[in-house]
This record gives structure tokens, sequence and C-alpha cells, in this order.
């Protein structure tokens, strides 16, 4: 048990490029901590600098209250869970679990206790005898875990360990990887680039994008306050819409229309030019099925629906509409950073599964504008945002890397 | 019909290569005056029969049976020693980044070209002034500079394979990197390993040219190169049929080496170590 504490880590390669930008997270005792973002930007070597397997250019790494920085990885006394696994194919179940126990040289007795209770634990009883070659891919991840857990390690680390289940094993692993944290209360770095894991898993996550730290929050604080554009694309499914956006006193020009948004968000946004708003695809819905009388506040606007997935519980109609340059472009930097494509901008909007709008319908939509964020373009800055309800939130979030 | 045509084939193949051996088996049951004689027949033919007499004679053969001595002792220490320093040096440069490990690869194989014959001068004059003629080193550091290349090539290409992770997590199990290359590659790459050693014995075992030009007397002579000097009781009338039985004696320690080995060589034995 501890805490891994990790002060201004960055990591340098050959080239200069650095790929782990002065990063700091502390990652309290027992604490589960997510890293998350798209492919390169630094989770996965930033969990291999905990671990040990690569060299720390500069910062401190901190596990325990010890620094580490020097130390080898076996000296750490860590847990890894490899993306691949990582099992000794020539060694049984049995052995591969008890490979940390007797490299510590510890007595047959006492291997044989702790191999049966990390397999008793992982429901591997009637497979300690078999070679990994002959498990399936959920099997291999719970020995490649009975591993992990065997040796009273001081923090389990895990690099993207579900990412090659199929989407139903890979829901319950999820859901067995969340109970055994519980369950032994050890401290954990979780590496993924699945959100709904993020969300899921963690008790708090750090969003990480080009080697900067975007925000360390709760999965509800991310949610509803991302620090940056960035954060606001990255978390949620479908995506947060941006819309270009200019504020004059409480009225905010869309282009579908104008709407009211609250006061305080008003004056935070006051006097700035064009904005990108960001409005999650759930603030929408169908004029006709909401309680106008209900406190909520809101606009009501008009436009023509392109495009209607119904899916039973709920729908999303798509709007298309056009950008003016400096917004386009702001939004289409975001979409290669979240290693997506360039695709037409169009609004998303979720309705209930109650509605009745059509393709090609001039629909009227409510839009709930108190859940409306505003960015800067140039920056990515979200101008909205709570701070007492945002986590941390780096000043270098926006930074961008020399070389990039 | 396919299956007819593929059975012709493998019967034309089996014939064309075991003919030669079945036929040395057959000389080797003939008697001497027979062969002498001229005896075509694969069975020999009634009084033409030694029945194990030749076998007897080879391995009452105090000659002989040195020559087998040293064959086995050479090749064994000569494809241990190149097996253990390819392992090495293959891991080195599968894993490492270092200066001049093209370089290093490139010579192995340049030298593994080099016509064995061209050496074969230069080495007698260099092992007579180091004293190494006529002893076991002088056939074993040969043996393993033409080896070597080829083992370190083929155990390369086996540890690449092996995903950095297994060392990895070995390391983060606790392990040193002496260990974890002991207890995970090593094993990992057995099938490597057992190919290199079976081609280093091969080459060492069926070696002539260095056997008979680099020995003079049966300190250190291999069987090849022993047989060639087998004359028996009669100088002017080579005993084909003891030499026969000789060379059907030598065949039988690398059949038993090729068998143990083989059962190592287990494809696929690195299959389960990651996903896919």
């Amino acid at each position: 048990m501890a805490a891994i504490e990790m002060k201004n880590i960055v990591k340098k390669y050959g080239d200069g490029f650095p790929a782990v930008n002065d990063v700091s997270i502390h990652v309290a005792d027992g604490e589960f901590v997510i890293l998350v973002g798209p492919s390169g930007c630094g989770k996965s070597t930033l969990l291999r600098m905990i671990v040990g397997l690569e060299d720390i250019t500069e910062g401190e790494m901190i596990i325990g209250g010890k620094v580490v920085n020097d130390l080898a990885p076996r000296d750490r006394n860590l847990a890894m869970v490899f993306q691949n696994y990582a099992l000794y194919p020539h060694l049984s179940v049995y052995e591969n679990i008890a490979f940390p126990l007797r490299l510590a040289k510890v007595d047959d007795k006492t291997v044989d206790e702790k191999v049966r209770e990390a397999s008793k634990t992982l429901e591997l009883d009637e497979h300690l005898e078999r070679k990994p070659g002959n498990l399936s891919g959920g099997q291999r991840q719970r020995v490649a875990m009975g591993r992990a857990i065997v040796r009273d390690a001081d923090a389990f680390l895990f690099d993207e360990p579900l990412s090659n289940l199929d989407a139903k094993l890979r829901g319950q692993m999820r859901s067995e990887i969340a109970r055994l944290q519980k369950k032994l209360g050890i401290t954990t770095v979780y590496v993924t680039h699945d959100q709904t894991e993020a969300m899921t898993l963690g008790d708090r996550v750090a969003v990480l994008k080009r080697g900067l730290l975007q925000q360390l929050a709760t999965p509800r604080e991310l949610y509803n306050n991302p620090g940056n554009l960035f954060v606001a694309g990255f978390i949620g499914s479908p995506p947060m819409n941006f819309l270009p956006a200019t504020v004059e006193g409480t009225t905010v020009e869309l282009p579908f229309g104008k709407v009211e948004i609250p006061a305080d968000k008003a004056e935070k946004a006051a006097g700035k030019g064009l904005l990108i708003a960001g409005i999650r695809p759930e603030a929408f819905e169908d004029a006709s099925v909401v309680d106008t009388s209900s406190s909520r506040t809101g606009s009501t606007f008009t436009a023509t629906v392109d495009v209607v997935e119904w899916l039973g519980n709920e729908a999303y109609a798509y709007i298309p509409f056009e950008a003016p340059p400096e917004v386009r472009e702001q939004l289409e930097q975001l979409e290669r950073d979240l290693d997506g494509e360039t695709l037409r901008t169009q609004l998303v909007i979720g309705l209930s599964g109650t509605t009745k709008i059509a393709e090609g319908d001039e629909a009227e939509i409510w839009v709930d504008t108190s859940k409306m964020h505003l960015f800067d373009p140039s920056t990515g800055e979200n101008l909205t945002v709570d701070l007492d309800d945002a986590g941390e939130i780096p000043a270098n979030a926006a930074k961008q890397p020399a070389t990039a | 019909m396919r299956k007819v045509g593929t059975l012709i084939g493998c019967a034309l193949i089996l014939v064309w290569c075991l003919l030669p051996v079945v036929w040395i088996i057959s000389l080797s049951f003939k008697s001497q005056t027979a062969i002498t004689n001229g005896s075509p027949g694969f069975f020999p033919a009634s009084g033409d029969s030694a029945g194990w007499q030749n076998y007897q004679d080879v391995l009452d053969n105090e000659q002989f049976r040195r020559a087998i001595f040293n064959s086995i002792g050479i090749s064994l220490i000569a494809t241990l020693l190149s097996v253990v320093i390819a392992t090495l040096a293959a891991y080195a440069i599968a894993r490492l980044e270092f200066q001049g490990k093209r370089f290093v690869l490139t010579t192995a194989l340049a030298i593994a070209m080099f016509p064995v014959v061209s050496l074969v001068g230069p080495l007698f004059d260099m092992w007579r002034a180091f004293g190494l003629y006529d002893t076991w080193p002088g056939l074993i550091i040969p043996y393993m500079s033409f080896t070597l290349p080829l083992a370190i090539w083929t155990l390369s290409a086996f540890f690449r394979e092996i995903p950095w992770e297994m060392e990895q997590a070995a390391q983060v199990d606790g392990a040193t990197s002496w260990q974890a290359f002991r207890k995970v590659i090593v094993p990992l790459a057995a099938p490597g390993v057992f190919t290199a050693a079976i081609l280093t014995f091969f080459f060492a075992w069926n070696d002539f040219v260095f056997g008979i030009s680099l020995t003079s007397t049966e300190r250190a002579r291999p069987i090849p190169a022993a047989l060639s000097f087998f004359v028996g009781s009669d100088p002017f009338n080579r005993p084909a049929s003891l030499l026969a039985a000789g060379a059907v004696v030598s065949t039988i320690p690398i059949i038993i080496i090729v068998l143990i080995f083989q059962r190592k060589i287990v494809a696929g034995l690195t299959s389960g170590a990651v996903k896919g």
C-alpha cells in the first residue's frame, strides 16, 4: 500500500520530443486513478515510468514516500498487467502466478497458499495445471491479474488490460477489476484509451493530450465541467456539440438562432467576440415533450432535421450547419487531436424515445442552456468552467510542445 | 489420383535418398571374401553372410574406438560452446542497440560463407606454431568459428520473435536482467537453441577436411578422417565390408542426437504468451 506522487515528470526521447511533459499527479493510497487520452498522448509512457521500464528525464517519482527515480523495476514492488498479458508460455498457470514468489524465494508452502488464494479469487482453480496457450482471452487476462495480486505489491498498474478482449468480456472484466480493486483496497493506476473504462472505473481520471495533463478530476467533474475543448470533446459519447457562438448580454447567437443563457455564464464570456459553444447532445430535447412549467432554464429554436437515428429508449437527430473559418479550423484541429476524421460540422441532438420528429421535419428544439459551455477558440480554454467543481486543471494544459 | 501421385513421388524421393544408406547396411553384413569375389545381391548369398562379425571387428579395433570417442567429445564440446556463446551474442544483437551491430552480423555471415578449404593451409601452420596441431581444441576452434555465425543468425531470429513484454514482466515481477534471461527468455528460445545445436553438431560430426588436415595421430582424429585411414589387416585390399560397418556405427550417434533434440523443437512454443 502506498501513495504514488508524480512531480513535474518529463520524458524526452532521443530526438528531444517530450512524450510526457511536466505532468504532476498525486495518487492517494488506495485510490484508483485512470490515465486516459488518444494514442500518442504519453499515458503508457507515464505508466512505464512509474513501474521503472522507462527512464525519467526530469522530475521526481515518489512511491510510498521514497524517491524511486533510479530504482530498477524489481526494487519498486509494483505489480503490472500488460496489454498483451505477457504470460510465460512455458510455465503452467500455477507457476505463472507463483513466478514473483519464486523469485522472492518464498517457501513452497506459502507459495501454494497464496497461489490457491489468488486462483480462488479469480476463479482459476480448474485451470491451474494448464498452459497459458490453451486458455481463452479472458482466462489469460485473469492469470495476468493473478500474477499481480499474489505478491502484496504496493500498487497495481494496468496497461490497457481489456483492449484485447471482445466487447462482452470487456464489460465483465471491467466490473471484475473494479470489484477486485475495492476488495483489496490497493492503489491502482490504469491506462486506457476507452472512455467508458475511464468513466466507470476511476475514482479520478487524468486526461492527457500530447504529453500534457489536461485535467485531473472525478468522472462527474470531467463530464460536467471540462477544462477545455479537448477534454470536452474527449469525454462523452456521442461527443459534445461545438457551435460557433457570439455573446451579447445574456443572448447567445448560434447558427440556429438566439438562445438565452444564465447571467453568470454570460458575464464570464462577455466581450470575447466569436466563441465556441459546447452543448452535450442530451442537453437538447424535442420542445413538444419538454415540461415547460419546470424550473429548468432553457430556450427553443427551430431547425430542419437531416437524419434521425431511433434507438428505442432514445433517438439522435442530426442537423448540419456551417461554421465560420476560425471556428472550423479549431474544430478540425480538435478532431485530429482526438484521432478522429474531420467530418461535416453537424449538431447531434439527443431526443427522448417518444419523439415524433422525423427526417426532413422542421422541428422545434429545446435546449438547456445552463448546461452550455463557452470556449475561447484561440486557446480552447473553457471560459464558463466552474473551478470549484472541476478537479485540477494545470496551467500549462493548453501549451503546445515546441516541436509539434 | 492426386494422392497416388503424392505417394509415388514420396516413394521415389525416399528410394533416391535411402538407397545408398541401405546399400551400406547391406554391405556391412557381407563377408570380405564375398565382396572381393563380387556379390551383386542385396541380401548376402548363402555362405557370403558375415553376420555381426564385421561390427564385432570394428568395435574391437582400438583405432576405431578412439576415433569414435574423439568425434563424440569434439562435436559435443564444440556444440555446447557454440550454442552458449551464440545464445548470449544473439540475445545482445536482438535486444540491444549498439554501434557496429550490422557490422557484427555481416562479418559473421561473411565468415560462414568462406570456403573451408581455403582456411586449412593457414590453420595448419598456425596450429603447429601454437601447439594446437593434433589436439581437441585444434578442431573445436575451427568448428566453432564456422558454426557460430549460423547459430547466431538462427537464434537472433528466435529472440526477435519473443515479445519485449516477457522480460519486462519478469523484471516487474522481481527478476534481475539475468534471471529474466535465464528463466523466461532461454526456455522460450529453446526450439531455436536446439535447432542451432543440431546444425552445429552436424557440421562438427560430418567434417572431413579439418579432421584429416589438422590431425596426425589418433589422439584427436575424428571418425570421418579415421575411416579413410582404416586399412584393416591387409593394406593392399581395403576392407570394404568393415568400412561399411564402421560407417553404420558412426551414423548411430547422430541419429540418437537428432532424435533427442528433435523432441525439444516443438513449434509454436511461444503461443499463449501474448494475445493473437
